[in-house]
């Protein structure tokens, strides 16, 4: 599915675009614990979680991951923008909770890297 | 080639920082992306270490045509027991470090995964050396 598919099925605000609503999505990984997302072997995931911090941004740009969704409303911060700006990487944010947007975006054919 | 960053102790806002530079200069010089995913996961997982249990360090880099050599020397408490900080899940992470998506007891073996060669030498109340070396081509 594309970014743009994804942004409405959870209801997202974009954060910053990156201008990648056309990008297709195929795989997802959910983790609030950064050490498990830095295991991955695949690079073309969203990323899903719940916590919103520098490091986040900065595992993602270490491990290739181009979009990144907060869940639960999380505040990224100017200084998280201004990171993710710079590795070109997508952020949006929805209300819902982790569950909640994991189940819709399952349900929609997003897909399990594992 | 040489590079050498600091790393402070402690300040999780900057952590990164130097795996990021390293990042950059390796994306100039065209090497393989699976390759350069493969040195900035390891650096990163080592500078977060740094910041995460020790109170400063620096990152050398050494780059030849064919390999990348990195060393992450820190001044700290050191690593009593190298085999069993190596273990996956083995870990002594303090809450706010969890709190940061950390302390998983992952990073090290996560280093030896996305290296070629690892060396890690500890002095207790001393400090940390982590040498690792990727090769560009197989
Ligand atoms: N530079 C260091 N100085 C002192 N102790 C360290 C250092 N690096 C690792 N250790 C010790 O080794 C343990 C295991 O390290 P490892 O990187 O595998 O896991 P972690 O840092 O605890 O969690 P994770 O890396 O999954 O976020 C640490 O919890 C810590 O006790
Ligand atoms: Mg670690």
């Amino acid at each position: 599915m594309t970014l743009q598919e994804i942004i409405n099925r959870v209801g997202a605000e974009v954060v910053l675009d990156n201008h990648q609503q056309e990008r297709e999505v195929k795989y997802a990984f959910a983790a609030d614990l950064m050490s498990d997302v830095l295991r991955l072997d695949a690079s073309e995931v969203i990323l899903i979680t719940g916590l919103a911090n520098p490091q986040v941004i900065r595992t993602a740009e270490m491990s290739d991951i181009p979009l990144i969704l907060f869940v639960r409303g999380k505040g990224v911060t100017p200084e998280m923008i201004a990171l993710a700006q710079e590795s070109n990487i997508s952020l949006l944010r929805c209300k819902q909770s982790m569950f909640k947007a994991c189940g819709e975006l399952y349900a929609a054919g997003l897909q399990p890297l594992y | 080639m040489e590079f050498t960053y600091h790393i402070e102790g402690g300040d999780f806002s900057r952590a990164g920082a130097a795996s990021s530079e390293v990042k950059k200069i390796l994306k100039q010089l065209n090497i393989d992306l699976a390759v350069i995913k493969r040195v900035v996961v390891a650096l990163y997982e080592a500078e977060v270490n740094v910041v995460a249990h020790a109170h400063e360090g620096i990152m050398k880099i050494t780059l030849a045509p064919d390999s990348i050599e990195a060393v992450i020397a820190d001044k700290g408490p050191g690593i009593p027991d190298i085999a069993l900080a190596m273990q996956e899940g083995y870990s002594t992470a303090s809450p706010r470090v969890r709190e940061m998506g950390f302390g998983a007891g992952m990073g090290l073996p996560n280093i030896k995964k996305n290296c070629d060669r690892l060396e890690i030498e500890s002095t207790v109340n001393a400090g940390t050396t982590v040498k690792m070396t990727t090769f560009f081509t197989g």
